[in-house]
């Protein structure tokens, strides 16, 4: 039996909007174990992004519980929330949220500069062995205005790589990028996940969410369905099906 | 480790925003700049004030005989004969801050040497003059004490007069001359002092000792003034006291009754035109603090700024692990590396302009290095002190809202 990366139980999350109390997440739960790709899919108002920055500790839910790699997240300070998401979560964001006039290989070295135990030339070999990953090895210096979309998200991936994290966790992280694209980076997905690597992808896109191991789609704060994908597509493959672009 | 990457990330930020930087530090250049200057200015003036009445003897102390205003006619101190040569050897006996003293008697009278003559003053005193004075001889030697007690008839001459006197530049040392007709040997020529602070040329004077004056031109038997030197500069104030103490005591003088003499340092005087450059001084500084202080502003108003069009930054940043305090201290470093640059900027700046002022204008400057100190120290301060609002302000920014502020 394989290693329970995120443990959920009964999670709720409840805002409070003036008098009103909205209820996001009504009591979920779910296991995660390592070397899954799992996507959440949803509706806008299913409780999709609410799920994503609890996920990754920028939020904390109002009850329940929820552990990363055995530690329980409940009660920990904003400092203490940081470091978790310097040390087990790698993020990817829909826009990428590259720093602008950054050479990708700063970019990518950025997580690692919150993090003093690294040292300097460590942070710099992690960086280039990440951009190597994903295979921008060449591409060490070019700032993100230099670099296309799909480039862009790679540069992310990297950035979301270099810190060893148990779990990498994507938001929409194709909807900015055209369907070639995104298969491309999808199959980059599949490529690390072989690796080991988890990997959360929360999207509303159902063709992506044929490629990834398990998915778990949520409705009005509720998991509707949680199923293993018997039939994974290799992106790879998609890739090679679509039509040829003429250059 | 972790100061160092936040210095690294600060200094990227100043890099990637140079001209906006370089904008932000203008108001600060320009203000330390301007301190430093005007600082300058005001110690050079108040320098060169002191170093001329220095150069009269700054310790110097004079006892002149009553101030008369007790009568309805004031007469001039100089007529009034209260001050004898007892009184003299009273103050020299029993003061302990004065380290030279000497009587001094003083008339006009022509000079006259052959064909050529000169009006002047000749003031008699005794051999601590010089040192009193602080002026020493060109050529010759002073009068002794035993040539005092004579009442030699000899002169030290001042360049004016040997100017006039002796025109076809002979050596006056060794030739004779006749004051108010009576005849004295030239033993010595003084240093040229050139004008005082008032316009007084200092070189038109001849010295005599004060007992060949009294009794053979003035014809009197007291005393004009007394001149004094006190220990140290410091200590003239308190020679001052001391003397007066002496000489009320000697008048026989009741606690009710005034002085009926003067007792004057130097550093009264000094304190009196010092007094008008500093006022100036304050002025221009207190002017350019406040362009200090608006640099300062301007310092806050751009951090302010960057903060808010770096919130989507600051999202991502706080996303891959930066906490609160990393923020924090980014923001702030941004604010102090920016501000200590402008403030070193601003340093070469000021000295750049004191030299400038000093050689193409011609005034006096002196670039006092507590001016450096301070203006550095006051731009560093409000590098924290306005760059800690907006850098506060990052740092509790909710992660999630600035992940997603466009």
């Amino acid at each position: 039996m394989s290693k329970e990366i995120i443990k959920i139980q009964d999670l709720k999350r409840e805002f409070t909007m003036g008098t009103e109390t909205v209820y996001a997440l009504r009591g979920i739960s779910f296991t995660i174990e390592e070397g899954e790709f799992v996507t959440i899919m949803g509706s806008s108002g299913s409780g999709k992004s609410t799920m994503l920055n609890i996920l990754g500790c920028l939020d904390q839910p109002t009850s329940g519980i929820y552990e990363i790699d055995g530690v329980s997240m409940k009660d920990l300070s904003r400092n203490e929330l940081a470091t978790i998401r310097n040390e087990k979560i790698g993020f990817i964001f829909q826009s990428y949220n590259l720093l602008a006039r950054t050479s990708a290989i700063e970019n990518v070295e950025l997580p690692l500069l919150y993090n003093s135990k690294v040292s300097t030339e460590e942070r710099r070999e992690r960086a280039i062995k990440a951009l190597e990953m994903v295979g921008l090895g060449e591409r060490l210096h070019h700032t993100p205005s230099q670099l296309s979309g799909g480039q862009q998200q790679r540069v992310a991936i990297a950035r979301s790589l270099v810190n060893n994290p148990v779990m990498i966790l994507a938001d929409e992280a194709t909807g900015n990028l055209d369907t070639r694209t995104s298969y491309e980076i999808m199959s980059l997905f599949q490529e690390l996940n072989k690796q080991g690597i988890t990997i959360t992808f929360v999207t509303h896109e159902p063709d992506i969410a044929t490629f990834s191991s398990r998915t778990i789609v949520l409705k009005d704060g509720n998991i509707i369905q949680d199923y293993k994908n018997q039939n994974i597509q290799s992106a790879a493959n998609e890739l090679a099906k679509l039509p040829k672009e003429d250059h | 480790m972790r100061i160092l990457n936040l210095l690294k990330i600060a200094y990227k930020a100043i890099v990637l925003n140079k001209v906006r930087t370089l904008l932000t530090m203008l108001g600060i250049i320009i203000g330390v700049a301007s301190v430093i200057a005007m600082l300058a200015i005001g110690e050079g003036s108040k320098e060169s004030i002191r170093s001329t009445i220095s150069s009269m003897g700054s310790n110097m102390i004079t006892i002149r005989p009553g101030t008369d205003d007790r009568g309805p006619a004031r007469g001039s101190g100089g007529d009034v004969q209260t001050l004898t040569l007892d009184n003299y050897e009273t103050i020299k006996e029993k003061s302990t801050l004065l380290s030279y003293s000497t009587p001094v008697v003083n008339g006009g009278g022509q000079v006259i040497s052959g064909a050529n003559n000169w009006p002047s003053t000749i003031y008699g005193v005794n051999p601590e003059y010089l040192d009193i004075k602080v002026v020493g001889l060109q050529s010759g030697s002073m009068f002794t004490d035993a040539e005092v007690k004579t009442a030699s008839k000899v002169v030290i001459l001042g360049q004016t007069v040997v100017d006039n006197v002796f025109p076809d530049g002979q050596d006056p040392v060794g030739q004779m001359i006749r004051f108010d007709n009576i005849p004295f040997k030239v033993i010595g020529v003084l240093e040229e002092k050139g004008e005082n602070t008032f316009g007084q040329d200092q070189d038109d004077v001849v010295v005599a000792p004060y007992t060949t004056v009294q009794k053979r031109i003035l014809a009197i038997d007291y005393l004009n003034q007394i001149m004094a030197s006190a220990v140290s500069e410091d200590d003239a104030p308190e020679a001052v006291v001391e003397v007066t103490d002496i000489l009320r005591a000697e008048h026989k003088l009741m606690d009710n009754e005034d002085d009926d003499f003067s007792v004057r340092s130097m550093e009264e005087l000094i304190a009196a035109f010092s007094s008008t450059s500093e006022m100036l001084t304050v002025l221009l500084v207190a002017v350019a603090g406040i362009s200090l202080l608006i640099g300062g502003i301007g310092i806050m108003n751009i951090m302010y700024v960057s903060v808010k069009e770096r919130t989507k930054e600051i999202g991502l940043r706080m996303a891959v692990g930066g906490k609160g305090s990393d923020i924090l201290f980014q923001f702030l470093i941004e604010a102090i590396l920016i501000s200590i640059t402008g403030g070193l900027l601003g340093v070469i700046l000021g000295l750049s302009a004191t030299v400038f002022i000093e050689k193409f204008l011609h005034w006096p400057t002196s670039v006092a290095m507590y001016s450096i100190v301070i203006s550095f120290a006051v731009c560093a301060v409000t590098g924290i002190f306005f760059g800690w609002y907006p850098a506060k302000k990052a740092s509790a920014l909710d992660p999630i809202t600035a992940l997603r502020y466009e």
